[in-house]
């Protein structure tokens, strides 16, 4: 009965805000603002330049359909397979360091020292600093006439000649590797930190009541808990360094005779340098298989460490 | 109390302005703003000069000056000269950016399609002052239209330390290639190797790499501007000497420089010669007292310049020639034409060219013979630049095909790859392949 008059006092709710207590329909109007921003910035751009790829377009002209004509040069440019190897070379060598370098510091931050939070802060300087602005003093390090690094090895005697960092094709990749190592591995080190801080210490004690050695702690106990975190960071770590762009702009530019191109500066180069915008974006677009399936085997990795 | 109407106060408004501007209506229709309230501005893109007193003159003097003399607003901006062909491409494909942009060599055949025919102007320049030279038509026409209007060629002359080469045993500069490589090899030994760019970066790569080229019989196309002929004799000569030059006598940092570090590595006197515009000596007339010699005399009393030297086929030079484009995107164009004949008129060029010092030269042949040029010898070799230029793409036209082979860095690559270690045949097949691409397309 009460019921009954509560309800009849109560004016029912216009069609319209009745229509929104249906959760499909709320759903459907809450995913509107994402679904527009990402068709707009990234779904738009994406089919945009696999358009661009398949005809003709140079700066200022208009081109026609020429199918995957694009996509066959560049795959017969040397300059691209150059572009090719060292994206891979990069980006594997860089990854490993970082993540090395990157676990080592996050578990010697996770110990409890005086200045923690200070050196905690300072650790994440080198991936603060804008890219360009740090890849400068880097080029200034690595000039060819008044590298600091070549002045201190003389001054100790450890080389007689000026070491040609960015003038030698190893030398140069050598280089913005060193460069990206040192500017990646903060974000490992604090990413792989705060996994580490979600391991519960009991855990550790546990283990070492049993008697396991702080190796096989490690390894049995924080490595296995700290993985989907690692592969994780991996994942973002790779697709970024896979795309990198302003580092090797910056130091390189791609030289010493292209030695250093990647997929990005050298899609660039051809694109925007060159005028050749439809082969540009070829060069561009070639990368999105690979990283792709990067994406899918680390994704599927992922979900098979949480399920387990 | 009278009530006043929305709609009142807009008839009130419109009538008022009607006199002058039709009214709101005229407005709404128009789509654009009253007139008065618009200022024209012409954005004007160019290269950072490698003359500081230059742009400084740009600044404080001659754009309020055109600001006054016009009526409009110029809005000068400055960047890196191997940032402005990409600038080029976002403007023309966003259709929109600067109104000029400068362009370096034919660069400005890529743009073709996107600039404003600026013949009238050109011609007109042309004839007040004694025709234009060859090397400056050639590069902003194509016969049809002024791609670019002419600004100015920066001479590339070799800048050397006279005492360092006189103590070597050289009262001149070598003239030939086998007399420079034993120059520069007694100068290397000696810790003071000459220096030269090999690197991605639009003047003195090309200019050094183009003419040592062609000097050697070297050359990229046919006069037909299709038959690509660069895997000749002389071209793999001239890419053998290149590898023993390097290693006896050259900075072998050179490989990552851009047309910065020569002027750096001169100054800290770590280099005995080098391919470059006349900036090093201007930048020590500047401040004599922090570039000295090790003997503590002004470093600018110890230098003079040089052409490249010859090789079996001749002497040859490649000068940095600028012009300016008007975009088609522009939406003041004729503030912009306006803005050109202003610059070029003969009493605001000379103030540039005065200020410059003899670092550019005119397109046009009345400057030769200006004063300036008998104010320092030591720059009188940079006078005929203009005149002796030539263009990338020879034997062929300097058409958007020799501009793209120019803007993909092919002949300087193709030595650097070779000092590098790849055998000569290898480097040039290498440009031969890529050029063919090119003129193959």
């Amino acid at each position: 009965m009460a019921v009954t008059a509560v309800s009849g006092s109560v004016a029912r709710p216009i069609p319209r805000l009745r229509r929104m207590e249906d959760e499909r329909w709320l759903a459907f109007a809450l995913l509107v603002p994402t679904a527009v921003l990402l068709g707009l910035f990234i779904a738009y751009p994406f089919v945009e330049g696999v358009l661009l790829s398949l005809n003709s377009t140079r700066v200022g002209i208009k081109g026609e359909f020429v199918g995957l004509k694009n996509f066959d040069k560049v795959w017969n440019d040397s300059i691209f397979r150059t572009s090719v190897w060292n994206t891979f070379w990069y980006t594997g060598v860089t990854t490993v360091f970082k993540l090395a370098l990157g676990l080592w510091l996050a578990i010697l931050l996770n110990r409890h020292f005086r200045g923690k939070a200070l050196v905690r802060a300072f650790i994440l300087l080198p991936f603060i600093i804008p890219t360009v602005l740090s890849t400068f003093a880097w080029k200034w390090m690595f000039d060819p006439t008044f590298s600091v690094i070549n002045w201190t090895l003389f001054q100790l005697g450890f080389i007689t000649q000026r070491i040609n960092w960015l003038g030698d094709p190893d030398l140069a990749m050598t280089s913005i590797i060193i460069v990206n190592v040192w500017r990646g591995v903060p974000f490992f080190a604090i990413s792989l930190l705060a996994g580490l801080q979600t391991i519960s210490p009991e855990l550790q004690e546990a283990a070492a009541i049993d008697g396991a050695r702080p190796w096989q702690r490690f390894w049995h106990v924080t490595w296995p808990l700290l993985l989907p975190v690692t592969m994780v960071v991996v994942l973002f770590s790779v697709i970024q360094t896979f795309a990198d762009f302003q580092l090797v702009y910056v130091m390189t530019g791609g030289g010493p005779a292209n030695a250093t191109h990647l997929f990005a500066t050298y899609a660039y180069q051809l694109g925007i340098g060159t005028g050749l915008l439809s082969e540009g974006a070829a060069v561009s677009l070639a990368m999105f298989p690979f990283l792709f399936l990067i994406v899918v085997v680390q994704l599927l990795y992922i979900r098979r460490v949480e399920t387990r | 109390m009278a009530k006043t109407k929305r709609r009142s106060v807009l008839k009130l408004a419109g009538g008022t302005a009607a006199v002058s501007l039709g009214g709101l209506a005229g407005i709404l229709a128009t789509g654009r703003t009253p007139a008065y309230a618009q200022q024209k501005t012409v954005h004007w893109l160019k290269w950072v000069d490698f003359v500081p007193a230059t742009d400084q003159l740009f600044r404080k003097e001659m754009m309020p000056e055109a600001e006054k003399a016009l009526g409009i607003k110029v809005n000068l901006e400055t960047v890196n000269g191997n940032d402005l062909q990409p600038r080029v491409t976002a403007g023309i494909q966003s259709g929109a950016g600067p109104d000029l942009i400068m362009s370096f060599n034919n660069q400005t055949y890529l743009y073709a399609n996107s600039v404003v025919d600026l013949t009238e102007i050109a011609e007109a320049v042309a004839k007040r002052e004694g025709g234009l030279f060859p090397y400056a038509r050639s590069i902003c026409s194509d016969g049809k239209m002024f791609m670019g209007m002419p600004w100015a060629v920066i001479g590339g002359m070799i800048a050397y330390r006279k005492s360092w080469l006189e103590e070597a045993g050289y009262t001149k500069f070598p003239d030939t290639w086998e007399t420079y490589r034993e120059a520069a090899k007694k100068l290397k030994a000696k810790g003071r190797p000459m220096g030269q760019t090999l690197g991605h970066t639009f003047g003195d790569a090309p200019g050094f790499t183009y003419p040592y080229m062609w000097s050697w019989g070297g050359k990229e196309v046919e006069a037909d501007g299709k038959t690509v002929v660069i895997n000749s004799k002389g071209t793999i000569d001239s890419v053998k000497f290149m590898q023993g030059l390097w290693k006896d006598g050259m900075d072998e940092g050179g490989l990552a420089w851009d047309d910065t570090n020569n002027n750096r590595a001169f100054l800290s006197q770590t280099i005995s010669a080098t391919l470059n515009g006349a900036s090093i000596y201007i930048e020590t007339l500047r401040k004599p007292d922090q570039y000295k010699t090790e003997k503590g005399m002004p470093m600018n009393k110890d230098i003079l310049h040089a052409p490249l030297p010859k090789g079996p086929a001749g002497q040859f030079g490649f000068h940095l020639l600028q012009s300016n484009m008007l975009m088609k995107y522009s939406k003041n164009q004729d503030a912009a034409k306006e803005f050109l004949k202003w610059l070029h008129t003969e009493a605001n060029y000379a103030k540039f060219f005065n200020s410059q010092k003899g670092f550019a030269t005119p397109c046009t042949v009345k400057w030769e013979s200006d004063k300036l040029w008998d104010e320092d010898p030591v720059m009188t070799p940079y006078k005929v630049a203009a005149r002796l230029g030539q263009a990338p793409g020879f034997s062929g036209p300097p058409n958007a095909k020799a501009a793209e082979g120019l803007s993909k860095y092919i002949i300087t690559d193709m030595y650097a790859k070779a000092v590098q270690g790849m055998p000569a045949e290898d480097a040039v097949k290498w440009a031969e392949a890529e050029l063919k691409k090119i003129y193959s397309a």
